[in-house]
């Protein structure tokens, strides 16, 4: 029996992971234009929609606009869902984090619907979510958001969404060659 | 009030949405309880950067506008809306470098709720990139002797 491998330093396994994080949340200029960030503690992703007034939708409240909160969701969603997969991926070894770029990540799974339900008006400050993979298939994937601001237990806003996988495993593997 | 005129008002009424102006919504056309909006191609809505894809969420957010602006236009006058909630059924990816284009219907309305259904398209409206179903609060005028 060989003798347990010796665990990687904590800030090679963190920056390997935040590299991995950064490359999927980079690539993708409509969150950069959200002014959008996510926040990690270990596998789990918290998305920061930093308050800004181009983000208002009625002017006169003043409240978020719609489709602010409903692009918030969708975002965290696919984010959420992407970061699961590509989480294994990492972990597995099986994607190298450093050779990460637009090119060589993985195909994001494709929006098939998403339901906003809006429970509160979205106040003029941060907000947050969280995303929740319910099912994760092989061709489909079901995922919850949910959104809120000053208080966790009273959400402004949450979703459900279906998703169209691209074959993660496919992708890697053709990235390699 | 002339068709023109009605547009006019429209427009002024998406320019002082801040995030609809961001995203560069103008209206197209605008009818009695229906709209049209369109929010042009750019680098900085795209979702998907290997095709040039607008995101999903600037999508939904043209919609869920052209949406409230149906609501607005409906002969019922609200004074405001807000939308209670919104599904979007995404049929294809929009196409890079093209303008999108909504149109929205309000097709019921009550005291409190308006009805609305929606369809975004590129170049080809039987084409439809997405289509939309929603429900939109029908805010009331305050009548003449309320105290607000």
């Amino acid at each position: 029996m060989s003798a347990r491998k010796r665990p990687e330093p904590v800030q090679i396994v963190k920056e390997r992971r935040d590299r991995a994080l950064q490359a999927l949340i980079g690539s993708i200029p409509y969150i950069n234009f959200m002014g959008l960030h996510f926040e990690r503690r270990g596998d789990e992703l918290t998305a920061i929609m930093p308050y800004d007034d181009k983000l208002i939708g009625n002017p006169m409240l003043p409240a978020l606009h719609g489709g602010a909160t409903a692009s918030f969701l969708e975002i965290t969603a696919i984010i959420g869902l992407s970061w699961q997969l590509l989480w294994e991926e990492i972990e597995s070894g099986r994607v190298d984090a450093s050779r990460l770029t637009v090119e060589t990540l993985p195909h994001l799974p494709k929006p098939i619907d998403i339901t906003v339900d809006y429970l509160r008006t979205g106040l003029p400050r941060d907000a947050y979510a969280r995303a929740r993979v319910n099912r994760s298939g092989r061709r489909y994937a079901s995922v919850h958001v949910e959104a809120w601001q000053d208080n966790h237990a009273r959400p402004f806003a949450h979703a459900t969404g279906h998703f169209l996988m691209s074959d993660v495993r496919a992708e890697a593997t053709k990235n390699d060659s | 009030m002339t068709p023109d005129e009605k547009k006019k008002i429209a427009q002024q009424f998406i320019s002082a949405l801040p995030f609809a102006k961001s995203l560069g919504m103008q209206v197209e056309d605008i009818g009695d309880g229906s709209a049209i909006l369109s929010m042009p191609w750019a680098e900085h809505l795209v979702g998907d950067p290997r095709r040039g894809v607008i995101h999903g969420g600037a999508v939904s957010a043209l919609m869920d506008t052209c949406g409230g602006t149906a609501v607005m236009s409906h002969s019922d006058m609200p004074a405001g809306t807000a939308t209670i909630d919104l599904r979007i059924d995404y049929m294809r990816p929009a196409t890079a470098g093209e303008p999108i284009h909504a149109r929205a219907e309000c097709y019921h309305m009550t005291r409190s709720v308006a009805f609305v259904r929606a369809l975004a398209w590129n170049l080809d409206e039987s084409r439809p990139i997405a289509t939309a179903n929603g429900a939109f609060t029908a805010e009331r005028p305050s009548k003449k002797g309320d105290t607000v």
